[in-house]
């Protein structure tokens, strides 16, 4: 049988040795793995707007479709605005503006900015508006796309960090998505976000339908965390709206 | 030390081969173990993850083992376990980074379960089972074998899952092509469903058994 001191010093040396380990991996990786952040967060842009990316194509596709690349502040001013072709693609300070932290200013009643990218297809701009919120496990976050008229959604994409598999995971999958298609975020010219409603749009009243999506079995909380992320993030964009209109 | 003491056993003697096969089949972790079954209900929706979760397996128990043989004569036998899981949890985590950095997509499908990685029984069952008392180099023959063994129930049951449940193979739509939709034919949505894979698992069990007596046991 060792003695204590061995055991303390054997503990010690381990965890020293472990965490170099770790770190220097974790930093000799980043690169590599912010670079395949910054493609995850392009390909979401744009399968929002209709835009069918690969990891492999995604960089080369945002260049091509993302015409304009916007940061809005609170009271609907533009910030900085940049063309395409101005910025790399993933350099403009629209796409790398920290959204957790801008939302954290709103919540502590500060000023704050949010993205908004813009997509041309067809002659006819889409808007893409990065989402992000609280799940049931961690983050979700996600991008919706709406026509110029900024009401009519042409699309959304959502990706969670560590939601349920089989149950509040499946907000990232293609049916739950579709549904999202043709409901409107305006109503008689107010804001009415789109909730997600347990046991499904048939409990809303008729004319209120097209602003509601059927909730996942299983996956309450995960889908509440969806509706307030959307009223959450897209309820920042009026003031934009309004003075647009 | 006399010479012929010295002499090393060859590397894959009877016994060392026994170490690498034996968990394929007569000693599988998932089918006689019973061991791993929680990650095995998990990811085997798809063959895909259920491929990259076994090559991570594959590579955390082979070093786990390997490392926990190599340090078996330093380690306190009091902290033992916890040191243990401070092996399988730092190379979990350099499996997660990897993934992350090179295959971005696959990481992100397995999110949660390269994390649960740590908490496969069958891995801290064979450091505790094998590498404690045996050689880095058998260790290494029975960490892969392990996890092979638990690698192909999972290609298995992912097969099945993912051909009658989303009618594809390794995301290649082969329901589709056959035309059997044109027929009538549905997907059947409960094999996506984790009580399948226990069944399917059951399924390979009883075959198992019925095809060697030796393995059931005597009542």
């Amino acid at each position: 049988m060792q003695s204590n001191f061995y055991i303390f010093r054997y503990a010690s040396v381990m965890v020293i040795v472990v965490a170099a380990i770790l770190s220097s991996a974790a930093m000799l990786l980043k690169p590599y793995q912010e670079k395949n952040k910054a493609i995850d967060k392009m390909k979401g842009i744009l399968t929002s707007a209709n835009i069918e990316a690969t990891s492999e194509n995604a960089i080369q596709l945002y260049k091509d479709n993302i015409t304009e690349e916007i940061v809005i502040n609170n009271k609907g001013e533009i910030v900085e605005s940049k063309k395409k072709g101005e910025v790399e693609p993933g350099k403009s300070l629209a796409f790398s503006l920290d959204l957790k932290k801008e939302l954290y200013k709103k919540g502590r009643g500060e000023d704050f900015n949010i993205p908004l990218m813009v997509a041309e297809t067809n002659g006819k701009k889409i808007f893409i508006i990065p989402l992000l919120g609280t799940g049931l496990w961690g983050p979700v976050w996600g991008n919706i796309a709406v026509k110029d008229n900024f009401s009519t959604v042409v699309g959304v994409t959502f990706g969670h960090k560590a939601e349920t598999p089989g149950l509040g995971a499946e907000i990232d999958t293609k049916i739950f998505q579709a549904q999202f298609v043709g409901k409107e975020l305006f109503r008689d010219g107010k804001f009415q976000s789109i909730s997600v409603v347990k046991g499904g749009i048939g409990t809303m009243p008729n004319d209120m339908q097209i602003h509601g999506v059927d909730a996942i079995s299983g996956g309450t909380i995960t889908s509440v965390g969806v509706s307030d992320m959307l009223a959450n993030c897209l309820e920042n964009y009026v003031p934009f709206i309004n003075k647009r209109n | 030390m006399s010479k012929d003491k010295r002499e090393k056993e060859p590397l894959f003697s009877a016994k060392n081969r026994k170490l690498l096969i034996n968990p394929l089949h007569k000693d599988n972790p998932i089918t006689t173990q019973v061991l791993g079954i929680c990650s095995a209900l998990a990811v085997t929706a798809k063959i895909k993850p259920a491929f990259v979760m076994t090559l991570s397996v594959i590579a955390v128990l082979g070093f786990a083992n390997v490392i926990v043989s190599i340090l078996r004569h330093g380690i306190p036998p009091r902290i033992r376990i916890i040191v243990q899981l401070v092996v399988i949890a730092s190379l979990v985590i350099l499996v997660d980074q990897v993934l992350k950095a090179f295959v971005f997509d696959v990481s992100k499908q397995l999110s949660v379960f390269v994390g649960l990685i740590i908490t496969n029984c069958i891995i801290m069952g064979r450091l505790e089972a094998f590498a404690l008392g045996n050689k880095p180099w058998p260790s290494f023959l029975d960490g892969i074998g392990n996890a092979f063994g638990y690698g192909w129930i999972l290609i298995v049951v992912a097969f099945f899952r993912e051909f009658l449940g989303s009618g594809t193979i390794w995301d290649y739509p082969v329901m589709e092509q056959l035309g059997v939709y044109n027929f009538g034919y549905q997907n059947n949505g409960f094999m996506i469903l984790p009580p399948m894979a226990l069944i399917i698992v059951g399924i390979i069990i009883w075959v198992q058994r019925s095809k060697d007596k030796s393995l059931v046991e005597e009542n």
